[in-house]
């Protein structure tokens, strides 16, 4: 047998040290649709227990809308369960074509392609584009799936200080040399939930002829004044040359992703991105409901105003309960703890209360920078909000952080 | 001579991984990735740099985040290639 009692052992180590680092994640079992109020069985084993989730990316509440699961059926009924191909040989239907062309209206972009997931959208697009002439010049903190795209790709690359224009400007002076030069970024950043100032980045690469590319997954379909996303906030659609996003999060929750931008480059990475060659067509009845969420959020403005109500409303608690929260205007609202232990511990603590959020500490985020990451859903009720605020008071007070500031909360339980 | 350039390397880490307004203090001894200050994604512009100030080739397999933990362990690394 090749797989030796040996060899079982030495990968039981491996596992062992994950636990030992205290980075080994646990299975989390949901026994019901996703949704504000969900059904969970955790730890594995555990009785069913319903708690408020607050740590899903479900931003408006369309995982499972009526309309949406409605869509999905006749996707279903209309054209079959899955394409059996790739989408150049026999896996394109003239729903993956409206898709790409409703999905490029609504971002303003020329052309858009679609992959399996925004993960292949982003391990794809630089390969297709870039050469070894050619350069990347990305954020520090980008989305570990482009900086995948960017290591499989043949071009040099560089990075600038995270959302530091100075930066940037410098390291683009120094790589004038340079064929293409792309600057890549994340439109919202997932863990700060901070935007990065797009404005400021498309006149930089406008002074000195570069590219820019951002991956707008946490942003697509709500920010921006009708949700288009982080280029309509900032007034730059024009400027931007590539967006790769997700129907996994805001759009709708199931999977699939895409590459949206000048039609050059859409029609190089439908020649040579080996995430499009090389693996299924989205399946038709995520398809035809993707369909279905572009209508709503082109539709109006109803679900996007709500969800901003939300983040701002559950900011506010928090912060007025006098617990440490990062800045800033999106869905993402990170709980300030510094201390991973704390972090772990207050997340344990809420779940008991009923509400379901996660600790992330080094090296999802910097050491020393250990929160509990908040996401809000246009789904969540005035109720369900308050009911999270007061659950915070409550774990907060226990560990005794509130009205504490950075400094405070170091001094009481270190980095 | 080594002395110059660990000021060297010290000045550079400091001004492309540190921010501005951060009150962390760097010193020859401090770890960098470990410590999160250095990530192993923009570890690259410091390659490039330590090899163009220093005409070092330093191949990737010696190029380790352990390799580049400390400007004193980096500086230890580029003069076993300049020799």
């Amino acid at each position: 047998m090749a797989y030796s009692e040996k060899a079982r052992s030495l990968f039981a180590e491996d596992i062992q040290a994950i636990r030992d680092k205290g980075i080994y994640k646990e299975k989390r079992f949901i026994c019901s649709p996703q949704d504000p109020e969900i059904e969970v069985e955790y730890p594995e084993g555990a009785p069913k227990m319903k708690v408020l989730n607050f740590c899903a990316n479900n931003y408006l509440g369309l995982s499972n809308h009526p309309e949406i699961v409605k869509a999905a059926h006749e996707g279903l009924d209309e054209r079959g369960f899955g394409m059996s191909s790739v989408r150049f040989i026999c896996g394109t239907q003239d729903i993956h074509r409206e898709l790409q062309d409703k999905v490029s209206d609504f971002l303003g972009m020329e052309d858009t392609l679609l992959f399996p997931s925004c993960m292949d959208a982003n391990s794809g697009v630089f390969e297709s584009i870039l050469g070894p002439e050619d350069l990347i010049l990305a954020d520090r903190l980008i989305h570990a799936s482009l900086i995948d795209g960017i290591k499989l790709c043949s071009a040099q690359y560089d990075t600038f200080k995270h959302m530091n224009m100075k930066h940037l400007r410098k390291k683009l002076e120094l790589h004038q040399d340079k064929r293409h030069v792309l600057v890549v970024t994340d439109g919202v950043f997932s863990m700060d939930g901070d935007l990065a100032p797009l404005d400021e980045m498309c006149d930089l690469c406008d002074e000195f002829g570069a590219m820019i590319l951002v991956d707008d997954s946490h942003a697509s379909g709500f920010i921006g004044r009708t949700g288009r996303g982080t280029h309509e906030h900032f007034n730059c659609i024009d400027q931007v040359d590539l967006i790769t996003t997700t129907f996994g999060k805001g759009l709708g929750g199931a999977s699939g992703g895409c590459v949206s931008g000048k039609k050059e480059l859409i029609e190089l990475c439908r020649q040579n991105a080996r995430p499009y060659l090389f693996s299924n067509s989205m399946a038709p009845p995520i398809v035809n409901a993707s369909i279905k969420v572009m209508d709503l959020v082109t539709k109006d403005t109803e679900l996007r105003d709500k969800l901003e109500w939300n983040a701002a409303y559950f900011r506010k608690g928090v912060e007025d309960a006098g617990l440490c929260v990062r800045p800033g205007n999106t869905p993402i609202v990170p709980v300030m703890l510094y201390n991973a232990k704390l972090a772990n511990d207050m997340s344990r603590d809420m779940y008991a209360e009923g509400i379901y959020v996660i600790g992330f500490f080094f090296p999802v985020v910097p050491s020393g920078a250990a929160r509990i990451r908040v996401q809000l859903s246009a789904a969540h009720t005035k109720e369900q909000i308050d009911k999270a605020v007061t659950a915070f008071k409550k774990v907060g007070e226990k560990y005794g952080i509130l009205g504490l500031d950075k400094k405070g909360i170091i001094e009481k339980y270190g980095m | 001579m080594a002395d110059e350039m660990r000021d060297m390397v010290l000045e550079y880490v400091i001004d492309e991984y540190v921010d501005e307004d951060d009150d962390e203090e760097v010193s020859f001894d401090t770890p960098l990735i470990s410590s999160g200050i250095v990530d192993s994604f923009s570890m690259v512009s410091l390659k490039v740099f330590l090899e163009k100030k220093c005409h070092v080739s330093l191949p990737d397999k010696e190029a380790t985040p352990e390799a580049f933990n400390t400007v004193n362990k980096i500086c230890e690394l580029v003069r076993r290639f300049q020799d």
